[in-house]
């Protein structure tokens, strides 16, 4: 079938989807969009994180016929003219990235937490984190961002 | 490739009738558990039936409680302040499964409706008498660490996953239900089936039926509930053992009480004989533990699984303990979904 | 030139490639895109031990959409290799449940998988044996053990001496197999042009791989290209070649087409390798002050039928304390399993939870604070060799350590502590990780811009090599970062040795510096005029590794772990873990900080969560994914904590430097496990610590 969704914007299509197939295979492999990882495809790491709609979900997930006229935004699309994001310049600052395959899905998370809780407790940082699994960090330095993101936010109305 | 068809009804009805005589075809909500599964080849329906747009996505106040559309998605759900307010042992429970981003996809009926997390029902290379009736249960003799200590069979020990069918299973919600055969309401517990001998079934729909909302009816003490889950891992983990406890005390005794467990049977399990042991009882620690004990005489644990009986009743203890405590009782909100 | 600049190597430089990962511009092996690209499905042996007869591959290959099937039977034939593993699809037997049986190659992913599916394989299945058992009667030594370590050590008559002491441990110690699980799953993407094969390759070394890779093919080496700019992450899993690769290489020159193959998480269960299930025996002798009389350490491990893999288990036994009567060995069995492999500090990581272990028992025994207790153990030189230190510092790791986590006046009765519905308790243990060095190659050039470029094909598998190579060459060129390239992850780079053994700072960090240093003496004799084409100097460190004075190189560290167990279910968490390093210097605040957490992290989660159960009726692990088995998530440690001490070992390597990777994990389970016994006064001695041992 032919799948037809907005991403990061822009207006996409792709025929010859198969039904079953996943939103994240139609980002990665059909739409050049690799941005988003593919660490478990069972929704349990959040390396997939992409919003749909506006809500943050585990791309891997979602039925590609699901995805049909909706908006996706991936971690491609978050920086802006060149700029980063507030979260990805805390994540780099920070030193939240290590071998940054969780990086792409935890950025995103990030980013939608603090749309909806511009300053966050840090139980409510690791509540909102806990679906994204990173092997190397031990989390610390992601929380060190997360915290810096959203005092820059803050700092920058 | 197999051959697939997708459809997208404009409504419930025409939804129905696609599905219809169609033992093949399976109805789309969040499909945070049908996709994997379809991935894993333990679900093979030849026709996809997209119900995410056109089931109800509200959340009404009726004259009796409150109506939670089918299509209502979980973290909606958890964050709705009507719900909170009402219906807090829902909200928390909601909240207490899974992660952010599959509360954010995965529906209310899409949650009654997952399937056991059983090792070897989502491993196709093994035999399960739920995916392949008649092939055996492994786990019996195999790995049941996390599987049923109650009301299980000879052939399944799986348990049901849902955290927030065990909060409906104690609230007596109402499953509003369309049909081939018409609309009909289904209790909670009573939706979900003990394995018996057909452990394929999970619940008692008939094919092509469709989970239209939740009823969930006014609970005068639904303040004094709590939502306690026991898990492997701090967060993201499925139940160990969960309890869904509401607790209604004046003068010292048990006036009512709302019992149901998680993490242990075949269908989120409703502690009537607690209860029952409860009611009219002193609200002691003591009259808590022989209610749990009067529960636990229902089970027959499995030699890797027999942890837990004295876990279950440690929680049961400790929840109930907290309810009744007159003072020392203060619900907390649900954790904030930021 | 100006050659003039602050020192980089100490200071927090940026990860260099930080921003491509932030913005998902980095490209990892799977993403790469060849023209005619088709994709690779594998199918794994659903029996344990036996043959396969036949495999359906004609009905497959009449499937829409599908390019080849390829089992035993048709495929392209590889030289014989050391390791059967790698003799993918090459005969008949099926060695462990989930070994590679055949490959589909198709259009699309979802083509391959359904045809993978379809693919009917017949098996003629024997009985299987998958249990590892101390008394198992196939049991035997191994000639040695990794790394080249001897099975079996002894000094003294440590039976006559346990026999003699005044206290005494016995005790014996599991632990589970455990799978990697670095978040990018092992891929490949296999281009094959005329006689030269290309892998965009998920490794933790390109160089060894194409080693391995070529002669399989009956290729010279420089007929293998591969690419590996960006890998996430590996703990150990993609340090040697693994089945996926030789696979993907095979199914691709059998189809004629590049293919792309990712392993799922739930292959990665089989066929990526995994730590080996321990059970070890443990024997202190001690007087009534802790003095340690005797250590006898055994450990019993398994391997596959494929492939005699003997982790060295025991070794951190031979560095640890001073003992005049001692012994350790390493017993293994050949099972129907999956091949173990490297995982993150191999050997030291479940060795040192058992010795750790005894150590607070023999405090308990004694009653003796368990940090003095290992203070007053602390061997003047290397116990078994007797070779001097370069430089020990755990004593001071331990002393720091108490201080910083507030040790002082700890009330060592177990279970006489509750904060709410939690009992609490406190643990010690230390850690040590040998220091290890490899030759290698590296290249340092400069453009008439004044712009460095330093090409060396190290692996940067998210340890910050690539930022850190940057920081040593800097100061080696005597600029500042911003002015210096580092090129990693690619053979065409000159070859280096893989990211393992926490040896790729001191591996790399030496040829880098000779490089820039030959660059700089060129540069010199030019008087500082760069040539219009460049400048360029290399450097091999071969000679310079083979001839380093002998001495006992270690790291050394000490960890304390704060614990809650929750009185009414036995969930235990960690609640505070802190940890204090001697590392030789200490090149990257910021990179080594989170090399040191998150190996304290992956350990807390040995000891709390981590455990691959082998299904003893099906012989496969059983929970093969994430959802089953559990690594942390950003609510399960709540406060970790790392630091070091300055340490100036002049024995090294030219940047002082030891190894940082794995020394993180080595010692956090026994010191959770210590904190778990003085929380609860219940001694776990079998990993992972979970509520059905503490719940009463």
């Amino acid at each position: 079938m032919r799948v037809s969704l907005t991403v990061n914007g822009r207006h996409r299509t792709a025929d010859d989807v198969w039904e079953g197939e996943s939103l994240l295979y139609v980002l990665r492999e059909r739409l050049g969009l690799p941005g988003s990882k593919n660490a478990c495809e069972q929704g349990e790491c959040g390396s997939c994180t992409v919003y749909l709609d506006g809500l943050p979900v585990c791309a891997c997930l979602v039925a590609a016929g699901q995805a049909e006229s909706r908006e996706v935004r991936t971690v491609e699309g978050l920086a802006g003219d060149g700029r980063l994001d507030p979260v990805q310049e805390a994540f780099t600052e920070c030193g939240a990235v290590q071998c940054g395959f969780c990086t792409p899905g935890l950025v995103v998370q990030a980013h939608d937490l603090l749309n909806r809780t511009p300053r966050p407790t840090d139980a409510q940082i690791r509540e909102a984190l806990a679906g994204n699994l990173c092997r190397c960090t031990g989390y610390e330095k992601i929380l060190d961002a997360v915290r810096l993101a959203a005092t820059r936010k803050a700092a920058t109305p | 490739m197999r051959p697939f068809t997708y459809e997208r009804p404009a409504d419930v009805r025409s939804a129905v009738a696609a599905a219809a005589g169609r033992p093949d075809a399976a109805y789309l909500g969040g499909g945070t558990n049908l996709v994997d599964l379809m991935r894993l080849g333990v679900a093979t329906p030849r026709t996809l039936v997209d119900v995410t747009r056109i089931s109800s996505r509200a959340i009404e106040e009726t004259g009796g409680g409150l109506l939670i559309g089918a299509g209502v998605r979980n973290g909606d759900l958890a964050a709705d302040p009507l719900v909170r307010r009402a219906q807090p042992l829902l909200a928390r429970a909601v909240l207490e499964g899974a992660s952010g981003q599959i509360r954010n996809m995965a529906t209310v009926a899409g949650n009654l409706l997952q399937r056991t997390r059983c090792p070897y029902f989502q491993d196709v290379t093994k035999p399960c008498n739920k995916r392949l009736p008649g092939s055996g249960c492994p786990a019996r003799t195999g790995d049941h660490r996390n599987l049923a200590i109650l009301g299980h069979s000879e052939h399944c020990v799986a348990t049901h996953p849902s955290d927030m069918a065990v909060a409906l299973a104690a609230l007596d919600a109402l499953v509003h239900v369309e049909g081939p055969g018409g609309a009909r309401t289904v209790p909670m517990p009573g939706l979900h089936r003990l394995p018996g001998d057909e452990p394929d079934r999970d619940t008692v729909l008939a094919p092509g039926e469709l989970i239209t909302a939740v009823e969930v009816p006014h609970l005068p003490f639904a303040a004094r509930s709590r939502y306690r889950k026991v898990r492997d891992r701090a967060s993201f983990a499925f139940a160990v053992v969960s309890v869904a406890a509401a607790l209604d005390v004046a003068g010292g005794v048990v006036r009512d009480c709302r019992i149901a467990l998680g993490g242990v049977a075949h269908a989120p399990w409703r502690a009537e004989a607690a209860e029952a042991a409860l009611r009219g009882a002193a609200a002691t620690p003591e009259e808590f533990a022989r209610a749990a004990d009067a529960e636990l005489a229902r089970s027959s644990p499995l030699p890797r699984n027999a942890f837990k009986a004295p876990l279950l009743r440690n929680v049961l203890v400790r929840t109930l303990t907290d309810l009744a405590e007159p003072a020392g009782f203060a619900e907390s909100e649900p954790v904030e979904t930021p | 030139m100006k050659t003039e600049a602050r020192p980089s190597v100490g200071a927090a430089l940026e990860r260099v490639e930080g921003v491509e990962k932030v913005t998902g511009r980095a490209r990892y092996a799977y993403e790469n895109f060849p023209d005619e690209l088709a994709y690779a499905v594998p199918v794994q042996a659903t029996v344990a031990r036996g043959t396969v007869l036949a495999a359906d591959v004609d009905a497959v290959v009449r499937l829409p959409g599908v390019i080849a099937a390829v089992w035993h039977g048709n495929a392209p034939r590889l030289a014989p290799a050391d390791n059967a593993e790698l003799a993918v699809l090459q005969s008949d037997r099926v060695s462990y449940r989930g070994q590679y049986v055949a490959v589909v190659v198709a259009e699309t992913l979802q083509c391959a998988r359904e045809a993978a599916r379809l693919l009917r394989i017949d098996y003629d299945a024997e009985p299987h044996d998958v249990e590892l058992r101390a008394d198992h009667p196939e049991m035997y030594r191994p000639d040695r053990v990794n790394a080249g370590y001897p099975a079996d050590t002894e000094l003294g008559d440590p039976d006559a001496a346990l026999a003699a002491a005044p206290v005494l441990v016995d005790a014996t110690y599991r632990t589970p197999a455990e799978h990697n699980n670095p978040m990018e799953p092992h891929a490949t993407v296999a281009v094959w042009s005329g006689d030269g094969l290309t892998l965009h390759d998920s490794t933790q070394g390109v160089s060894a791989l194409r080693e391995t890779i070529a002669p399989l093919f009956g290729m010279p080496p420089e007929n293998v290209r591969v690419i590996s700019p960006h890998v996430g992450g590996g703990f150990g899993s993609k340090g040697a070649a693994l089945p996926p690769v030789v696979l993907a290489a095979l199914a691709a020159k059998h189809a004629g087409r590049p293919v792309k193959l990712a392993v799922t998480r739930q292959q990665m269960f089989a066929v990526t390798g995994y730590r080996t299930p321990t059970i070890q025996r443990v024997r202190l002798g001690a007087d009534t002050g802790g003095r340690l009389t005797a250590i006898v350490h055994e450990a019993f491990e398994q391997s596959s039928r494929l492939r005699e893999f003997a982790e060295q288990t025991t070794t951190p036994t031979r560095v640890m304390y001073a003992a005049p009567d001692r012994r350790t060995a390493h017993r293994l069995v050949r099972l129907d399993v999956p091949t173990p492999a490297w995982m993150r500090a191999p050997g030291e990581a479940p060795g040192m939870f058992a010795l750790e272990s005894a150590m607070d028992e023999l405090a308990v025994a004694c009653g003796i604070d368990p940090v003095e207790l290992r203070i007053r153990n602390e061997p003047a030189a290397e116990p078994e060799s007797g070779l001097p230190f370069s430089s020990r510092n755990l004593v001071a790791c331990l002393r720091e350590g108490a201080r910083r986590f507030g040790w002082a006046g700890r009330d060592p009765t177990p279970a006489a502590r509750t904060r709410g519905r939690m009992l609490v308790g406190t643990g010690v243990a230390a850690s040590t990780y040998p220091v290890y060095r490899r030759p290698s190659r590296a290249s340092a050039r400069c453009d008439p811009d004044d712009r460095f470029t330093v090409r060396i094909a190290a692996a940067d598998i998210g340890t910050g090599a690539r930022t850190i190579l940057t920081q040593v060459a800097a100061d080696a060129l005597r600029v500042t970062p911003d002015r210096v390239r580092v090129e990693v992850g690619d053979t065409a780079l000159p070859a280096a040795s893989l990211a393992g053994g926490s040896a790729g700072t001191a591996s790399w960090g030496t040829a880098v510096v000779r490089a820039c240093e030959a660059l700089l003496e060129e540069l010199d004799r030019r008087g500082g005029d760069v040539p219009a084409e460049g400048l360029e100097a290399t450097a091999d460190t071969a000679e310079e590794v083979g001839e380093q004075p002998e001495y006992a190189r270690h790291a050394f560290g000490a960890q304390f772990a704060e614990v809650g167990v929750d009185l009414d279910t036995g969930e235990a968490r960690v609640l505070r873990l802190l940890g204090v390093f001697a590392a030789g210097r200490i090149v990257n605040p910021v990179t080594a900080r989170s090399q040191f957490v998150g190996g304290m992290t992956m350990g807390m989660s040995m000891a709390l969560l981590e455990e691959s159960v082998m299904d003893h009726e099906f012989g496969d692990y059983l929970n093969h994914d994430l959802a089953q088995y559990h690594v942390p998530t950003a609510m399960d440690l709540p406060d970790v904590q790392a630091y070091w001490i300055e340490e100036d070992d002049p024995h090294l390597n030219p940047l002082g430097a030891k190894g940082i990777g794995e020394i993180g994990i080595v010692g956090t389970a026994a010191a959770v496990a210590n904190a778990v016994h003085h929380a609860t006064g219940v001694r776990v001695r079998d990993l992972p610590i979970r509520l059905d041992k503490l719940v009463r």
